[in-house]
C-alpha cells in the first residue's frame, strides 16, 4: 500500500470524504474550496473520465503549490472540449501550443519562472496517451533526460478520441477503434509490445514516477501531491475511462477505472528514481471478463463468434502485471 | 479589432456560459430509501437514522431517536429477536451490523447517566385507560402520555413488566434495568395501579371516566395437553413455573424434569431449572431445525448442559417416570408415529405448548370479536366497540416484546386520531434500500463486534446475564458498521465525481444539491453512491 489508509471510519479512505473524519484528513475534492480547475460548462462527453482526472489531479496540485500553478497543454479532448475560442473552463494559468511539444513548452515554462525569480511558481504539463505515448514522446523523453522541473500528467483512455477513436501506442490488444483500419481480419488491435510508458520514464531514472486511476481519488491525490513536493522530472499516468471511445455507460466509466485495476489490467504503483516503491493492492480480484464485457470495444470477443483465446492472452497480460508488480496481498495470491 | 493581432481578436469568455444541462436525458435526485432494518423492525424504529447519531459520538441524541418510538431501549437490547439484524444489508457483505449490541448500549447509558424522555405534549384533557402492564401496554402508555393524554395503567399483578418479568428468565433480562426503564415511563405522569384487575372493561371505563381503552393483558394461560397421567405424576405448565421464579416460592420440580415443547418457552423453562440444580430434557416432537425456538437459544441451552430428544412425544406420565413415543417426520414435514416406545426418568413434566388469553375482561362488550382465542382488531387496533382498542399477544400476531411494543406505538396513534375526531393516516413508506442500490465497493472490511458471553459454569449455576454489553469504544465501531442503507451520510462521493461540478456541496448537515444547469446526466453520481441515495429519473422531453 503506497499510503496509509484511514480504517473504520464507517468507509475507510474509500470515499471522497466523510462527516466523520476531521478536516485535514479529507480528500482535495471533499473541500468546499477546491480550486474547480476545470469549471462547469465544459464540453466534455457524458461521464468523461478524463475531465474528472483532470480536475482530481490540478486541484490536489493546486492545493500542494499555494495555487502558485501554470498547467500547459498538448492538443487533444482535454484541450478541444475545456478550451473552444475564446471560451475557457480552466480556472488555472493556462497555455497550449501544438500536440506533439507540451514536455518541451513546459520546460520553457519552467525556465521563464527560474529567470524571472519565480521560484514558488510550479509547472504541470499534461495531455492524453495520444500527444503524450506517440506525437511528444521526443520532447517527453527530452524532458525527461534533462530532469526540468516538470510534472508530466497523461491521461490515459488508451486511444486519441478527439480524431474519432484511433489507436495510440496505448491502445490495449483486440481493442476495437473506430479510424485505425484492423490489420488482418479481426476488428481489434493486434497483440504487439505497445509502449509502457511509465516504465520507459522509470527507465529515464526520474525521480518520481506513478500511475493512478480516477477510481482510486485518495490514491491519485497523495501520488500528485508527493510529485508536487519534488523537483526535477515528474511523470503520472491516469487511467481515464472514456465512454465515448470504449462504448461503456457513461455511469460506469469509475467501475471501469476500478475494474482494470481490480483485474490487474492497468497496474498501480509508483517508482522513485526508477525503482518501484509501492503498489496499490487489489482487494477483490476479478475475471478479465468482468472488465471487458461492459465495452463495446471488445464486444467482438464475445458473443457467436467468440475469441476465447484472446481473452485467455488479454487474462495472462493481466496476471502477468499482478506477478511482476506484486498486486495481490501473499495470502490472496495463494489462497 | 483592427488593433489586435490575428486570432484574439475576441474577449475571453468562461464555458460557465455554456449550459451543458441541456443535454441530459435523465436527471439525478436525492431521495432517502427506506433501509431494511427499519422496514423489519417490529417496533417501527429508525434504526438508520438513531445509528447515525451513535456514530458520531452523540449517544444522547441517538437515544432520543430511538425512544421516539420505543420507550425500552435496554429491555430491547437484550430480548429483541433483532428481525433487523437478520434484514441488514451489511449481512451480505460480511456480517451483519451488531444493531441489538449498540441498542443495548445506549438504554445501558441512558440509565447510567440518567437520561429523561423529553417533556409530554400540552394537556389534551383526555383519559385513557391502558389494561395490562406488559410490553404493549407500557409503550401505548408512553406514546399516550407523551402526545399529551392522561393515562392509567391498571396491571393484575403484583409488578410492572408483564412477560418481561413473569416470562422472561433474570439471566437474559437483570430486573434492574427492567424496573429503570418502566419507572422512566412512570416518570412521564403515567399512574400505575398494581393487583387492579379489570373485570369488566365497559364498567372500568364508566368508574373511571376514561375517553378510550387500550388492551393490552397478554397470553398467559398455559396451554394444556391431554396427556394420560397417573396420580401421582407431577404436570405443570411453563408460564406458571417462570411466573414463580419471580415470587419467595420457588416452583418444586424434583431433580429430572421434562419439559415439553419446542419454543422459546420451553428453552427458558430448561435454562431456568438447570441453573436451580435440576436435570432439564427438553422433548419435542419435531426436528432442531422445524422447532419454534431461536437457534441462538437452543444452542445456548445445549451449551450449558440442558439435553433435548427431537422427535419425541408423551405418551403417558407416572410417578417418576415418563413414555415418550419416537416420531418420524412425513413427507409434509408432519411428525408421525412410529409405535416405538421408551421409558425416561422425570420427576415432573413442565408442559411448554403455548399459551391463551384470559378474555373474561370481555364479557358482554357489544361488537367484539374473537376469533382462535384473540380477539380480532382493525388495521388500526380497534376493536369491535368503537373506542377500546387492544394490541399485544391478546390480538392474532407473532408473540414478542418487540411486537407488542410496536403495538402499543401503533395503537397509540389511532387513539390519539380518534380521541381528536380524526383518522390516523401514515406516511406513505419509502421504497426499500435493497443491496443492489448500495455500491459497497466504498464500505471497508469489519467484522462485527462479538459481545462476551458469561462463563458457561455461572451460566450453569446462577441467574446472572448471559450476554455482556459493549464499551463505549467498540459500540462506537459497532455504529459505525452502519452503511446508511438509502440515506445520506455525507461521504462527499456524489461531489467528488462528478466530471461536470455540478454537485453543490452545502455544508454540514445540509447534504448536496445538484446545478441542473450544468449536470450532464452521465449518472457517475447515482452509480458511485455508496449507499443508494441517489436516482436517476427520465427528463421530460
Amino acid at each position: 500500500m503506497s499510503f496509509q489508509p484511514v480504517k473504520f471510519y464507517q468507509t475507510g479512505t474509500y470515499t471522497v470524504g466523510n462527516r466523520l473524519l476531521a478536516p485535514d484528513a479529507r480528500s482535495v475534492q471533499a473541500g468546499e474550496l477546491r480550486s474547480n480547475s476545470i469549471n462547469s460548462g465544459h464540453r466534455a462527453c457524458q461521464g468523461c473520465g478524463e475531465a474528472l482526472g483532470a480536475r482530481y489531479a490540478i486541484d490536489a496540485a493546486m492545493a500542494e503549490s499555494n495555487n502558485q500553478l501554470i498547467a500547459v497543454n498538448a492538443t487533444g479532448c482535454l484541450e478541444v472540449f475545456s478550451t473552444p475560442y475564446p471560451e475557457s473552463s480552466w480556472q488555472v494559468p493556462w497555455i497550449h501550443s501544438l500536440f506533439g511539444n507540451a514536455p518541451a513548452v513546459a520546460t520553457g515554462v519552467a525556465a521563464a519562472m527560474k529567470v524571472k525569480g519565480k521560484n514558488n511558481v510550479r509547472v504541470v504539463a499534461q495531455g492524453g496517451d495520444g500527444g503524450t505515448t506517440d506525437i511528444g514522446f521526443g520532447c517527453l523523453s527530452g524532458m525527461f533526460e534533462r530532469n526540468d522541473d516538470v510534472l508530466y500528467i497523461c491521461y490515459d483512455n488508451e486511444a486519441y478520441m478527439n480524431t474519432g477513436v484511433q489507436r495510440s501506442s496505448a491502445t490495449p490488444p483486440t481493442a476495437r477503434t473506430a479510424t485505425t483500419m484492423p490489420v488482418g481480419p479481426e476488428p481489434g488491435n493486434v497483440f504487439g509490445q505497445g509502449k509502457n510508458v511509465p516504465e520507459i520514464a522509470m527507465a529515464h531514472g526520474i525521480p518520481y514516477v506513478a500511475t493512478a486511476t480516477v477510481a482510486d481519488l485518495r490514491d491519485l491525490e497523495y501520488k500528485v501531491r508527493k510529485a508536487m513536493k519534488m523537483h526535477g522530472a515528474r511523470y503520472i499516468q491516469i487511467f481515464v475511462p472514456c465512454p465515448l471511445g470504449w462504448g461503456s455507460a457513461s455511469h460506469d466509466t469509475i467501475r471501469l477505472a476500478r475494474l482494470a485495476k481490480e483485474t490487474g489490467m492497468f497496474p498501480v504503483f509508483e517508482a522513485e528514481h526508477g525503482e518501484v516503491t509501492g503498489v496499490l493492492k487489489i482487494r477483490n480480484k476479478q475475471p478479465i471478463e468482468d472488465y471487458l464485457k461492459p465495452q463495446k470495444r471488445f464486444a467482438h470477443l464475445f458473443g457467436k463468434h467468440a475469441h476465447p483465446e484472446m481473452v485467455a492472452h488479454l487474462q495472462a497480460i493481466a496476471d502477468r502485471n499482478i506477478r511482476k508488480y506484486g498486486l495481490l496481498d501473499e495470502e490472496k495470491a495463494h489462497g | 479589432m483592427a488593433n489586435k493581432p490575428f486570432a484574439i481578436t475576441l474577449k475571453p469568455g468562461t464555458s460557465l456560459a455554456n449550459l451543458t444541462g441541456s443535454w441530459r436525458s435523465s436527471r439525478p435526485v436525492y431521495l432517502n430509501r427506506l433501509p431494511p432494518c427499519n422496514n423489519a423492525c417490529p417496533a417501527g424504529e429508525n434504526i438508520q437514522g438513531w445509528l447515525f447519531h451513535a456514530e458520531s459520538g452523540d449517544y444522547e441524541q441517538a437515544w432520543r431517536v430511538l425512544v421516539r418510538d420505543n420507550p425500552l431501549p435496554s429491555v430491547m437490547g437484550r430480548v429483541c429477536y433483532h428481525p433487523c439484524e437478520t434484514s441488514c444489508n451489511r449481512g451480505q457483505l460480511d456480517e451483519a451490523v451488531g444493531i441489538n449490541s449498540v441498542e443495548r448500549f445506549l438504554g445501558d447509558e441512558a440509565i447510567k447517566r440518567g437520561w429523561k424522555f423529553d417533556a409530554p405534549a400540552a394537556s389534551t384533557g383526555k383519559k385513557v385507560l391502558v389494561v395490562g402492564a406488559g410490553p404493549s401496554g407500557l409503550s401505548a402508555a408512553y406514546h399516550l402520555a407523551r402526545m399529551g393524554h392522561q393515562v392509567e395503567i391498571q396491571e393484575a399483578g403484583p409488578l410492572a413488566g408483564g412477560m418481561m418479568r413473569f416470562g422472561i428468565p433474570k439471566y437474559r433480562l437483570p430486573r434492574d434495568v427492567l424496573d429503570a426503564e418502566v419507572q422512566r415511563i412512570l416518570d412521564l405522569g403515567v399512574t400505575l395501579k398494581l393487583n387492579t384487575k379489570v373485570e369488566n372493561i365497559e364498567q372500568s371505563m364508566q368508574l373511571g371516566a376514561f375517553d378510550a381503552a387500550f388492551l393490552a393483558v397478554g397470553a398467559h394461560i398455559g396451554k394444556r395437553a391431554m396427556i394420560p397421567a397417573g396420580d401421582a405424576s407431577h404436570i405443570v405448565d411453563a408460564v406458571s413455573v417462570l411466573r414463580s421464579m419471580e415470587g419467595e416460592d420457588k416452583p418444586m420440580l424434583g431433580r429430572k424434569v421434562v419439559v415439553y415443547g419446542g419454543g422459546n418457552t420451553a428453552i427458558d423453562v430448561a435454562r431456568t431449572v438447570k441453573r436451580m440444580g435440576g436435570e432439564p430434557l427438553i422433548v419435542y416432537r419435531r426436528t432442531r431445525d422445524r422447532a419454534p425456538a431461536h437457534d441462538f437459544e437452543i444452542e445456548e441451552a445445549l451449551q450449558e448442559g440442558v439435553m433435548i430428544k427431537w422427535l419425541s412425544t408423551i405418551k403417558q406420565a407416572e410417578a417418576g417416570e415418563i413414555t415418550v413415543e419416537r416420531m418420524e417426520l412425513d413427507d409434509k414435514g408432519f411428525p408421525q408415529p412410529t409405535g416405538e416406545f421408551e421409558k425416561l426418568e422425570a420427576d415432573s413434566v413442565v408442559l411448554a405448548l403455548g399459551q391463551d388469553v384470559d378474555l373474561s375482561l370481555l364479557q358482554g362488550v357489544p361488537g367484539l370479536d374473537v376469533k382462535d382465542g384473540v380477539v380480532q382488531v382493525t388495521p388500526d387496533m380497534m376493536t369491535g366497540f368503537p373506542g377500546i382498542f387492544a394490541g399485544g399477544d391478546m390480538v392474532p400476531s407473532e408473540r414478542t416484546v418487540t411486537v407488542g411494543v410496536g403495538h402499543g406505538k401503533k395503537a397509540a396513534r389511532n387513539i390519539d386520531a380518534w380521541l381528536r375526531g380524526i383518522t390516523y393516516v401514515p406516511e406513505p413508506k419509502h421504497e426499500i434500500a435493497t443491496f443492489d442500490k448500495l455500491n459497497p465497493w466504498y464500505y471497508s472490511d469489519a467484522d462485527k463486534t462479538v459481545r462476551p458471553m458469561l462463563d458457561i459454569i455461572r451460566r450453569q449455576t446462577s441467574f446472572d446475564e448471559v450476554q455482556g454489553g459493549l464499551d463505549e469504544t467498540n459500540a462506537l465501531f459497532e455504529a459505525r458498521r452502519c452503511l446508511s442503507c438509502g440515506n445520506c451520510f455525507e461521504c462527499d462521493n456524489c461531489y467528488g465525481v462528478c466530471p461536470d461540478n455540478a454537485v453543490i456541496k452545502l455544508g454540514p448537515g445540509k447534504g448536496f444539491e445538484f446545478n441542473y444547469d450544468y449536470c450532464k446526466g452521465c449518472g457517475i453520481c447515482e452509480a458511485e453512491c455508496p449507499c443508494g441515495s441517489i436516482k436517476m429519473v427520465p427528463e421530460d422531453i
